[in-house]
Order: structure tokens, then sequence, then C-alpha cells
């Protein structure tokens, strides 16, 4: 048991998910399970060309289709209060919602059909058969004018780096230059984005998933100028969210929009093909990564170049260069973005966003220099340990990273692999390779508030508009507050899902644990304190005069600190005062003065090993250990879920995901899950996380990292890496199929 | 999805009858047929339901040494079946290599032999297809054709065809029987499907109302169970079509081969039977030369459709190795992982040598 886990404490249990049964049982109601009265089925009708506008829908053939009950078009669509292309702020993405005939991309909704049945409406939106005139078409990564973006990410510096790098390069003994290429992933969430939307005259309930309840409140009363407190979004649970549920999307206005137009409750889900362009993706990347070292390894200049496309209409860029600030030290570091338009749907934050993508080539390119001096990739890591952050040269919050690299590699048993590749096959002469990958992410945090009740009947109630997008919010959230209330787990009832609840923030970057527990937290502490309150004043009170600060709350009993021995139940505190129930509010946000002071990033090391056929180059990844510092673990048996999740999604990112568009047309050619291929049970190998125990006294109150993406970042070039040395191929075009292998 | 007539005949002669009308599509399990009506790449008028018809879902093993699979014979019944897992071991290995154990469980033996290709263009109902709309044109030339055609393609088409069960199918000579408005007929498996040429909307053989009611393996098939073997590389380990595969047979006299048989799967809109290679390896002594020599042969009028060369090259490799494997001996049991390169010959010892 880690020393600082109290005993009774819920933190750091190992606990199962509060939600489970639910989700076994088919209780759990996500969103496009809500079936109100009178409900109506609306399909979109999206455009098959990726640039020009619509000439010609046929609406009457549409309208003719028995139980079609409208057609919504930019000639009928309910207007809006605002232009969806109004940009108040970089994270207010542009949206196509039948403003006009313009085609911006493939797949960009054209048309709305609502009818009595999902099939009838299906029906009516092929009936359009939409006729265009389109324009020339681009979407080749480098194709257009290639300029440099005023921001990457999320609103991070385009360009960043020190030291002067051309005397780096010049004074290295050892230089490489790679370029790697990334492909383009589009989200597919197990649920796609769907709504139910029922209006109310001005009152509009919505269910939908989405990452952030408050966020989606917002857009949506901008959009049609009501007033956001007129606005319930419900969102028990999400099947997955991965950046593309952040914000709202078009798909779930529409079906608002569809709703608001037919004067009935109108359900609408993306068709799998559908999530092929309106919903976001991670673009393509094409990397340059230029490393210097000395003869010792050291590495004298890091230059990470990163080229990515955006849409035309609009601006989201893959930071791919971001984790080059912050992870290796170097005598001089460049990282720079360039970007061109293209005729796609706008790219958004995908799990680990510009970390995964980076994450590969950089690890690639270490592993690269590593071959050139003869060093382990595992030593040349350790010798560019970056102790302080570098660029800033801010100090780490904490670091457990080199426990990371030393836990996973003793357990993967690293030490005997041989430096050359092509050194090792199993007994059934398949090539076998070994690779290393560092993991990164950010410790970030949102703002979000959190509602705690202390009940007369002793149990307690924790609310906040956070979300379950199955990282385990109703569990670990649960968790925090029954140890700020100093309650059993089972004593707590937690509310969340709801946007009539307090801000929970974001579920989002990793943030919604950090964020919307220190809320949590927060709140049961503020909470006691009136309770403390009413108890030490009280003269009928064992407490009393013990002062708000001499009282500390535990197994729902307020008790003295100079004398445990006297204490008093919650309920008989409130009983005596006659009151039903205390409350309070607590807010969840970083300390802006420690998050100055100090560089917050939770770190890891994953160990990979690969298994390719020497004669027909396929591919099988068959171990992974990952060893992971992300402070405090309020839940291992969730987190190790995540960590599992996150290198799960590395595997596809070395080895399988990738949309293929047809440049011609600028249509994605495999937008379906036959063809768009990720892992499946059988090429998910034999997989361990270590969660290495790091203490955080900086991060927030409770010492809580981020878990939801690190996962992905180091497994990839882990993976890249173990091809290599299974093959002696460097393939530096990922994800890396069989016929990169063949020769 | 468009609305249709759904008819649910209750004999064959009733079925072939309906499915006669234009616009007539007969429905079994629909895994593939319903995927593509749902996308608008196909739009039947009418859904001639067989699955209740009687008769088609038996596996007979007759008295002249032929094994005759009912056209409604589930690939996961088929599969799991003792007599075929034993008799043609490559059957078994191909059927469980495809698709996944839900799909399995539904589709059927003719629904198998009828799926449809798996084109990025075909199913894109906004690209030019001469196989969906005849005359319209060729969309994947000149596109993305990693997975494309190498042997048989024409420059009307340059799909292939996704079945595994076909390739061991074709390699053992299976006979596809038809019940049509002529009346009864059969016909070769390998001259079932159609090449491409000027029409590739003509997939197959088959006439209006024609109804496959059975696959028939003929007596000889099974001398090669003790050498046989289905070998498929694919993107991802399970649950992917074919890049490309090859089933192959070997009847051993001896130290030399007697016959052998080989069967290519994904280069080629039909399963591609590679008879000169097959010369070449009868009365030869199972070397690597000679496997080299069949699997140039094999492959001898390949030609890239586009950016797919490299299949070439892995088609000859996985002959090889195909070969290889037979000569080796059927292993015991199917492997756990069908078909795969993963699938750990050491792991298993012959019980057919």
């Amino acid at each position: 048991m880690p020393e600082r886990q109290r005993h009774g404490a819920s933190i750091g249990q190992p606990l199962t998910r509060r939600d489970g049964p639910d989700k076994v049982t088919g209780a759990a109601r996500y969103s496009a399970d809500f079936k109100p009265e009178g409900l109506a089925h609306a399909v979109m009708a999206v455009s098959s060309i990726a640039r020009g506008r619509v000439t010609h829908r046929d609406i009457a053939a549409a309208q003719a289709h028995p139980g079609v009950i409208a057609v919504m078009t930019p000639e009928n669509a309910p207007a809006l209060a605002k232009s969806p292309d109004q940009k108040d702020n970089p994270f207010t993405f542009r949206l196509d919602l039948l403003q006009n005939d313009g085609v911006r991309y493939a797949n960009q909704p054209i048309a709305v059909v609502i009818a009595e049945t999902l099939e009838a409406a299906t029906e009516g939106a092929a009936l359009l058969a939409p006729r265009y005139e389109a324009e020339p078409v681009s979407v080749t990564l480098g194709a257009g004018e290639i300029f440099s973006p005023d921001t990457i990410g999320a609103g991070s510096a385009t360009d960043e780096g020190s030291g002067d790098l051309a005397a780096g390069l010049a004074a290295a003994e050892t230089r490489i230059a790679a370029t790697y290429d990334t492909a383009a992933q589009y989200h597919n969430a197990l649920e796609p984005h769907s709504c139910v939307a029922e209006w109310d005259g001005d009152r509009l309930t919505l269910h939908t998933p989405t990452q952030a309840l408050w966020i989606a409140k917002g857009r949506i009363a901008d959009l049609f100028g009501i007033p956001p407190e007129n606005i319930q979004v419900v969102c028990h649970y999400l099947g997955g969210g991965f950046g593309s549920k952040g914000f709202i999307a078009a798909p779930q206005i529409l079906g608002i929009m569809a709703a608001k137009m037919v004067g009935r409750p109108v359900k609408l889900v993306t068709r799998r093909e559908q999530m092929f362009g309106p919903v976001g993706h991670r673009a393509a990347t094409r990397q340059t990564l230029r490393l210097g070292a000395s003869r010792n390894g050291t590495l004298t200049a890091l230059d990470h170049h990163t080229l990515t496309l955006t849409s035309r209409h609009d601006d989201f860029v893959e930071p791919s260069g971001i984790l080059s600030r912050h992870l290796y030290a170097a005598g001089a570091i460049a990282t720079t973005h360039a970007v061109s338009r293209a005729d796609i749907g706008t790219p958004i934050f995908m799990r680990a966003p510009g970390e995964a993508s980076g994450s590969v080539a950089v690890e690639s390119a270490l592993d690269e220099l590593a071959l050139e001096l003869d060093l382990d990739p595992l030593e040349i890591r350790l010798r560019n340990y970056a102790e302080v952050e570098p660029i800033t040269h801010r100090p780490f919050s904490s670091k457990a990273l080199r426990e990371c690299y030393a836990q996973g590699a003793a357990r993967f048993g690293w030490a005997a692999r041989p430096r050359q590749p092509r050194q090792m096959r199993d007994a059934d002469g398949l090539l076998v390779g070994w690779g290393l990958g560092t993991a990164t992410y950010p410790a970030g945090m949102m703002q979000g508030e959190a509602r705690a009740t202390i009940r007369a009947d002793g149990t307690a109630l924790i609310e906040t508009a956070a979300q379950d997008m199955g990282q385990g919010a109703w569990t670990v959230l649960a968790q925090i507050g029954a140890d700020g209330l100093g309650l059993p787990i089972a004593q707590v009832e937690l509310r969340i899902g709801d946007s009539n609840l307090p801000n929970g923030g974001l579920a989002g970057g990793s943030t919604g644990t950090a964020t919307g527990g220190t809320a949590v937290h927060n709140a049961a502490q503020a909470a006691i304190a009136e309770l403390a309150d009413l108890a030490v004043n009280d003269p009928a009170s064992p407490l009393y005069g013990a002062g708000n600060a001499g009282v500390t709350a535990r197994d729902g009993r307020l008790a003295r600190n100079d004398d445990p021995a006297r204490s008093e139940a919650f309920s008989e505190i409130l009983g005596r005062a006659g009151k039903a129930s205390v409350e309070a509010k607590g807010q969840g946000a970083g300390d802006p003065a420690s998050r100055k002071a100090y560089a917050m990033h939770a770190h890891g090391a994953v160990y990979a090993e690969v298994k390719v056929d020497p004669d027909l180059g396929q591919i099988r990844v068959t171990r992974l250990v990952g060893a992971f510092a992300a402070g405090r673990i309020v839940n291992p048996h969730l987190v190790r879920s995540q960590y599992y999740g996150g290198m799960i999604w590395g595997v596809s990112l070395a080895l399988h995901e990738h949309a293929v568009l047809d440049p011609r047309s600028g249509r994605v050619m495999n937008g379906n899950l036959a063809e768009y291929h990720i892992p499946v049970n059988a090429d998910v190998p034999a997989m361990e996380a270590i969660l290495v125990e790091e203490h955080d006294p900086h991060v927030n109150p409770l010492g809580i990292k981020g878990v939801g993406e690190i996962g992905i970042t180091g497994t990839a070039g882990a993976i890249a890496n173990a091809v290599w040395h299974a093959t002696g191929v460097r393939v530096r075009d990922i994800p890396i199929t069989l016929d990169k292998l063949l020769g | 999805m468009k609305a249709f007539d759904y008819l649910r005949p209750s004999s064959i002669a009733e079925a072939v009858a309906a499915a006669g009308r234009p616009g007539a599509a007969y429905l079994a399990a629909g895994t593939n047929l319903v995927d593509l009506m749902k996308g608008g790449v196909t739009r039947p008028d009418t859904l001639v339901d067989i699955t209740r018809l009687p008769g088609l879902d038996r596996i007979e093993r007759r008295a002249n040494g032929t094994t005759r699979i009912g056209a409604l014979v589930r690939n996961a019944t088929l599969a799991h079946d003792p007599v075929i897992a034993r008799r043609y071991p490559a059957l078994a290995e191909a059927l469980l290599s495809g698709a996944s154990g839900q799909l399995r469980n539904a589709a059927t033996t003719a629904g198998n032999v009828l799926q449809r290709t798996r084109c990025a263009y075909f199913t894109d109902t906004a690209s030019a297809c001469n196989k969906r709309d005849p005359g319209t044109g060729c969309d994947a030339q000149g596109g993305v054709t990693r997975a494309h055609a190498v042997l048989g393609w024409s420059q009307h088409c340059i799909a292939t065809h996704p079945s595994d069960f076909c390739v061991p199918l074709a390699a053992l000579d299976a006979v596809v029987e038809i019940e049509g408005p002529a009346g009864p007929r059969s016909v070769p498996l390998d001259a079932f499907h159609r090449l491409p040429g000027d029409h590739p909307e003509r997939e197959t053989v088959l006439e209006p109302g024609d109804l496959v009611v059975a696959v028939t393996l003929p007596a000889e098939a099974e001398t090669f169970a003790g050498h046989s073997r289905y070998l498929k590389v694919r993107e991802r380990t399970s649950y992917a079509f074919a890049v490309v595969s090859a089933a192959v047979g070997l009847r051993l006299d001896g130290d030399r081969i007697a016959e052998g048989r080989i069967a290519l799967g994904s280069v080629a809109l039909k399963p591609w039977r590679a008879r000169e290679a097959e010369h070449l390896l009868a009365g030869a002594a199972p070397t690597p030369e000679i496997f080299a020599r069949a699997a140039e042969a094999a492959l001898a009028d390949a030609k890239p459709s586009g950016d797919n060369a490299y299949k070439i090259e892995l088609a000859r490799r996985i002959v090889v190795r195909a070969l290889t494997l037979a000569v080796a001996g059927t292993p015991d049991r199917v492997p756990a992982l069908p078909a795969s390169p993963f699938a750990t010959p050491s792991a298993g010892v012959s019980a057919h040598a």
C-alpha cells in the first residue's frame, strides 16, 4: 500500500465503477436512448463533393416519401441569432448549419430530413439526390500555400525555442535529419454524435453526448439567442469523446434546429460514415527532426518542425512540436509549425493532440540518433533527461520519469536487448524487436465548480456538471467527495451529467479529475466547515469551543483534534440545529502562482515488443509495458484502464489507423469500421501498466495529474522503434503497414 | 432505406419465380446485402427471403465421396463441422479467418460465394463504377488502389473478390449447384465468377432468378487433407479482409508431389486458380526451389492496377509459405489465429502425415 494512502480513505482504492451495474444491465441510458413523447427522427444528407456549392436538391421527392415530415435546407432552416461562422474566440469553431449552399468539405451536412421513422428519414435523405457545382479540391499535405499560423493547438505559441540552433548543430559530433509522416485519424467513438432535442417555447432540453456541458449550453444559447438558463443539457454517459465531443458539433445543433422547425422532439444520430468530416479529426502531419549530439549522446541541438493541414475555413493546428519544448534537455531547441489549407473538415483535439503525433516522430528520431552513436535507447534518453523544463528552465512540480524508465525496464527485461536490429527470433522464426518510447502529457487544470450537501440523515450529495465518458468520473469524484466529507463512499450520492448542476468544466486535456476533483474536494471541505460552524458554536455539542479548525471529519462524525474521543455524528449536529442540511460550493482551478513557478507534466516510459513475419511483413505487438507517474492516483483500477486504452490507441496510431482520402475528390474512401482499421482484440498484446509513485505538492491540493491521454504518447514510438529493431527497416511513414516492410 | 417488397417463398420453385422479376434480390443472412442497401449501393425493389426454404441447411456426405453443402449452411456451422474440418481443413481455416464470430454465425455458404467486392469506389455511390452503374467508368483507376487487383483486371474494373472461403473452394474444384427458371445446373466454382472484361456488372454466371442451392466438393478434394493450408496476410490480426491470401493442397506420393493445388485470394475479381504453377508441382520433389518456381508461375501474368505492385511480390511469398506449411502437414487442429502468419506452426503437430 502506498505510504500516503490513509487507512479507510476512498482515494487510492481500486474500486470498480459505480456505474458498472447500470452499464452491463443496459439500465444506463445514453443520449439517443431517450424517447420523449412524439419523437421524430432526423437524418442528415451530406455532401459528396469537398468544395463548391449545392445547386439542386430534389426536395419534392423527399417530401413525397411516406413518413417524411419536413426537409430542412438553407431555404427554410430556422434562423439563428448569430452566424455559426462568427468566431468570438479560438475555441468557437465554425459550424456548417445550413446557412448557405456552400460546401467546404466532403460529408458536410447539406440538408436534414425529419420523418416519423428513422427509415423514412434515411430514404428521404437519399431521395434528395443533390447536384453540385464542384470546384477543384486539394486535400494533400503540403499542396497548398504554406504559412505560419497565429497559434497552434489550444492557443500555444507557433514557434518556441532556446539557444542557438545553428551553433548547436554545428557543434554536434553526430547529426541525424529525418522526416516522419503521420496519417489523418478520425474520431470514432462507439457512440456517434447524437442528440434528442425538445423545445418548450424558448426552453430547450437536450440529451447529447458532450465533454463539456456548460460550454455546450453557452454555444447553444449564443446560436439560438436564448438565455443559457433556458437550456438543460443532459449527458449521464458518453460512449467515448476523445476530443470530438469537447465542443458541440454541427450534427447536434442541426438536431436542435430540426426540433424547432417541426415543433416536436427530434432525434438525430450521426451515421458512422458521417463521422468522417463534420466532427473533427487529427490532421496528417509531416515532421522534420534534426538532432545533433556530442559523442557521449548529449543533445546539442533539437529541431522539430511540423507541417500540417487545417481546413480552408477555420483554424486548428495539430501542435506536434509542443512536446519537444518540455521533454528532453538539449543545448538548443527549435520547435516550429507551418500549415496549409485544404478542403477538409476542421481538425480538432484528438486524444493527446500534438503529443500523440509528435511523440512517434521524436521517439523514432532519438532511436535513429542512438543507432548512429551506438547507444542503448534507454541510455540516450537518460543522458538527455531534463532536470528542469527545457526552454523555460522552470523546475518540475514533480517528475518521477527516471523511476518510470527503471521500473518499466526491469519489468520488461530491457537489459537483455541486443543493440543491433534483426537479432531476435521466436521459435517459429518470426522476427522479434524491442522498442522504447517516453510518454509525456501536461498536467493542466481548467475551471470547475461543485456543490456538497450534508443531509440530516448523515448522507451527503455531491453535485457538479462533469461527465463520465468512460474515464470513471462517476466513481472517482465520489471517492474524492467521500474523503473530503469524511464519509464512507456508500453514504455519498453523486450527481453529474446535467448542465443544471454547477459548472463542472471540461472533461478534456486530461484535466477532468484534477479540476472536478479539486472542486469536489473544496466543496466538501467547505460543507464540513459549515457543519463545524454549527457544532463548535453550540454549547450543547461536545465540540463546543473547539474552533472551526479544531475538528476533523471522519466516518460521518466530527471529532476534536485535541481529543478525538469527543465527537459527534453529522446527523446529530444537523438535528439539534433543526436543519435539513448544510451545503457549500467549492472551486477547482490551478493556482496561478504555482503554475507560473513550476512546469507540470505527467511522464512515463513505454516498452514494446513486436513480432514481424520476415517474409510477409505482417506485424503484431506482443507485449507492452508502460510505467507512468502522474501524481496521486485516485483509483488505480480505473487509471490502469485509462493507460491501457491510451496504449491500445498507441498500437492503432503506430500500425493501423489512417483515413484514406482520394486526392481527386477529397472524399474519405475508408469511412467505415471495416476498412478504417483500429486494433481488434487479437491486436491487443499482453499489457501491463505500472503506477509509479509520485508525490506532487504543487499541481493542486490533492496532487492529481491527469491520465487520460498520456498512454497514447510514447507507445507508438516504442512500437515504431521495436519494428525497426525486429526488421532493421526504419519506417518513417506512420502507420507502419506491411507493404512498407516488404522491401 | 428504400421501401421494398418482402417475400418469403416456401419452395425453391416459388423463390425462383419471385426472384426472376426485375429489381428482385435474394436475402439470406443479409450480412453483405443489407449493408449495401443501407449505403444505397444496391436498391432492390423486392427481397426474396430464402432462409425458410427447406433442405438448404444440410451438410451431406454422399456415397460417391462428394460432400454437398447446402446454400443456407452458416459459415460457423460449416467451419466447426468435424467432417469438414477433417476432410477439407483449408476450408475450415479459411472460414474461421474471415469476418467475426458474430458474422460467421449468420453468414451463409451461398452468401459468402456471392459477396460483393470491397472496392471503395463500388461502395461510394458518388464515384463512377462500371460494376454498380454499367458504363459510368471506373474511378478506382488513378485513385486509392493499394488493395486492388493484380491479375485478371480490365480497363473497366480493377476490383477484387474478397471471399476467403472461395479460395480453397476454387483450389478443391468445388461445384456450384444452381436452380433457375431453366431448371437445375452445375457450374465449377472456378467458372462461376466472371473476370471483369467489358462487363464488370456481370459478376457471376447467374441469370435472373437463378438460386445457388449448394456447393459440392468432389471426391478427390479430400485427398489433399493431410497437406492443406489457407494463409491470409492482413493488416490487422483478425477481422480484416485479406491483402493477399492463398489456399494450397498437396497430395504427396512418397517424397514427390503427386498433385498440387494453388488458389489465390484478393488478387483478382475471382478466386484465382494457379494452374500453371500446379503443373510445375506435379511429380516434383517439394523443395524451396520448386515452390519459388511455382510462385513465379502463379504470378507470371500479374501486373499492378495502381499503387499495388507490392501485392505481386507478397503473393509470391505467400504461395511459397503456404506450400512450405502444407508440406509440413496440416495441423492437428485449426490454429487459434486461423490462417494467420502468427498461427505459430511450432505449437501444432501434424496428425495427417
